[in-house]
């Protein structure tokens, strides 16, 4: 560590302690309003502390070890937990939409991400933890958005224009002409939270990566410099995902002879 | 679908838009073998159904509601999938890539046309906009002739879609298919929301489509035996997804 981090302060455990009392705060409202949630709370407050001191101890061992393969399995189920996140509340779902939530945010994420690594960032070696996986957990954390908005548009709007999709069918259209309304709807639906975001970054929000290099005493205009490089990654990421996840599901639902297997799209209660 | 050629059907059977020239007199237009469709829990929804539909064919298709006849003349539009058996088309099933076209040709009309927002000309217009119209052009003018037959005005033709009663929608939805000039109508209740005179004026639309070429077809589905005896020379009944 250099001179350009000396204002970082390390925080005891002690100190951390005090933070997490305040979930008391919550607790006591909870019981003040009958608001029911205290054992809710109890889980959450434990599960946050629990899973977030597992992921520090296997980070450091990752960033310790220094091997492609620590890194490629810890990028591995990073992939798979955001794949199943992002897919997990969409709520009309079709047989196969688990792997296309999984290919669309691997495909979007992995390449964003080595593309950053190797054209951006060029650290050494260049799959060097440190880097590359905080840069891929905000790719997935992003685009994992995306997906699951997109998907769930996608649905609603193929069960909502159904007898229209079917309509144009009858009349010889082709399964894209009969779709492409929906699936524009679903794409541009996955890209509004990042569009926004992009929109009022630094003058409503000051984004988690930037707050946190400010913290540990980066100098502004370098923590600006990385933070508008991950801007322009998440866009891309997502909308790669969004993109490739809407036209898999769009494959899957609509066949090459032209038909909608509307019977493929199911309501979930 | 695997294309099982034929000696009636030449390699090229679909050639889209127009009809092969080489085709034996009794060849059927559209012809179902053994169509077969389960749905969840194993639901027979057809019970292997088999038809033949010529030129000049007026078939009417009665049966209780529930019966199947609405899914046996989607299947016939290769609308949806089925299990097993196969749609023929002029001797063959259609190629993946011709459906569209050939669903320009063998036209289902549904019972509940979906009409959107737009004008009645924007609907009327709108099979003009896909690929499979090959480049052929709307005719305004043909569709408004068609309406006046109906009882229509040319104010008819600005409404939205919001505005029209199920029957207009239903008239809508007749002419729109007419205009394709195709060869086979699949008719799901095509008069069943529609008034008396707009009814009379919807069949006599329908009957002068068949009149104006010998090569022409339709199945009709019907609750109201009468209309089918008017509008149809034989009939098939369907029960429990199975045709007789």
């Amino acid at each position: 560590m250099n001179a350009a981090t000396a204002s970082y302060l390390e925080l005891s455990y002690g100190r951390v302690a005090i933070a997490a009392a305040l979930v008391l705060v919550n607790a006591l409202l909870s019981v003040a309003l009958s608001l029911g949630i205290e054992r809710r709370l109890l889980i959450a407050a434990t599960r946050t502390v629990v899973q977030l001191l597992m992921v520090g101890l296997i980070l450091e061992w990752v960033f310790t070890l220094d091997r492609w393969y620590a890194v490629a399995a810890v990028a591995l189920v990073m992939m798979l937990a955001a794949g199943r996140a992002a897919v997990s509340n969409v709520s009309r779902r079709y047989p196969g939409i688990w792997f296309d939530g999984l290919l669309a945010m691997g495909l979007s994420s992995w390449s964003i991400t080595i593309l950053a690594l190797a054209a951006i960032v060029r650290p050494e070696p260049w799959f060097q933890p440190q880097y590359s996986i905080p840069l891929l957990g905000m790719m997935l954390g992003n685009s994992l958005n995306g997906v699951s908005l997109g998907l769930e548009r996608l649905g609603e709007e193929l069960s909502s224009k159904r007898q229209q999709i079917d309509g144009y069918l009858a009349l010889g259209a082709s399964r894209w002409e009969a779709a492409s309304e929906p699936v524009r709807a679903a794409i541009r639906t996955g890209l509004v939270p990042i569009t926004n975001s992009m929109m009022v970054v630094g003058i409503v929000s000051l984004p988690g990566m930037m707050t946190g290099q400010l913290l540990a005493g980066t100098a502004p205009v370098e923590a600006v410099k990385y933070q508008v490089m991950i801007m322009f990654l998440i866009a891309t990421a997502t909308a790669l995902g969004t993109v490739t996840v809407v036209l898999l599901a769009f494959r899957r639902l609509f066949n090459t002879s032209h038909q909608f297997l509307r019977q493929r799209l199911i309501k979930r209660n | 679908m695997a294309q099982v050629p034929t000696e009636n059907a030449p390699e090229r059977s679909l050639t889209f838009p127009h009809p092969p020239t080489k085709k034996s007199p009794h060849q059927p237009l559209l012809k179902a073998v053994d169509v077969r469709r389960l749905g969840a829990n194993e639901k027979v929804l057809l019970d292997g159904s088999s038809l033949e539909l010529c030129a000049g064919d007026r078939v009417a298709l009665a049966g209780p509601s529930g019966a199947g006849k609405t899914l046996l003349l989607r299947a016939l539009a290769l609308l949806d999938p089925f299990d097993s058996g196969r749609i023929e088309w002029l001797g063959a099933p259609p190629r993946a890539e011709d459906v569209p076209r050939f669903r320009r040709q063998a036209i289902y009309l549904a019972q509940n046309p979906v009409i959107d927002e737009s004008t009645v000309a924007h609907q009327l217009e709108q099979p003009w906009r896909f690929a499979s119209a090959d480049g052929a052009d709307f005719d305004p003018g043909r569709a408004a002739r068609m309406l006046t037959e109906a009882g229509r005005d040319a104010a008819f033709l600005e409404q939205v879609g919001s505005s029209l009663s199920g029957g207009e929608a239903q008239l809508l939805a007749l002419v729109r298919a007419l205009l394709l000039d195709p060869r086979v109508l699949l008719l799901d209740e095509p008069t069943a929301a529609m008034d008396g005179v707009t009814r009379q004026a919807a069949e006599l639309l329908l009957s002068e489509w068949l009149a104006a070429d010998s090569g022409r077809a339709w199945i009709w589905v019907s609750h109201d035996p009468q209309q089918l005896e008017r509008t149809c020379a034989r009939e098939l009944s369907m029960e429990a997804g199975r045709l007789s």
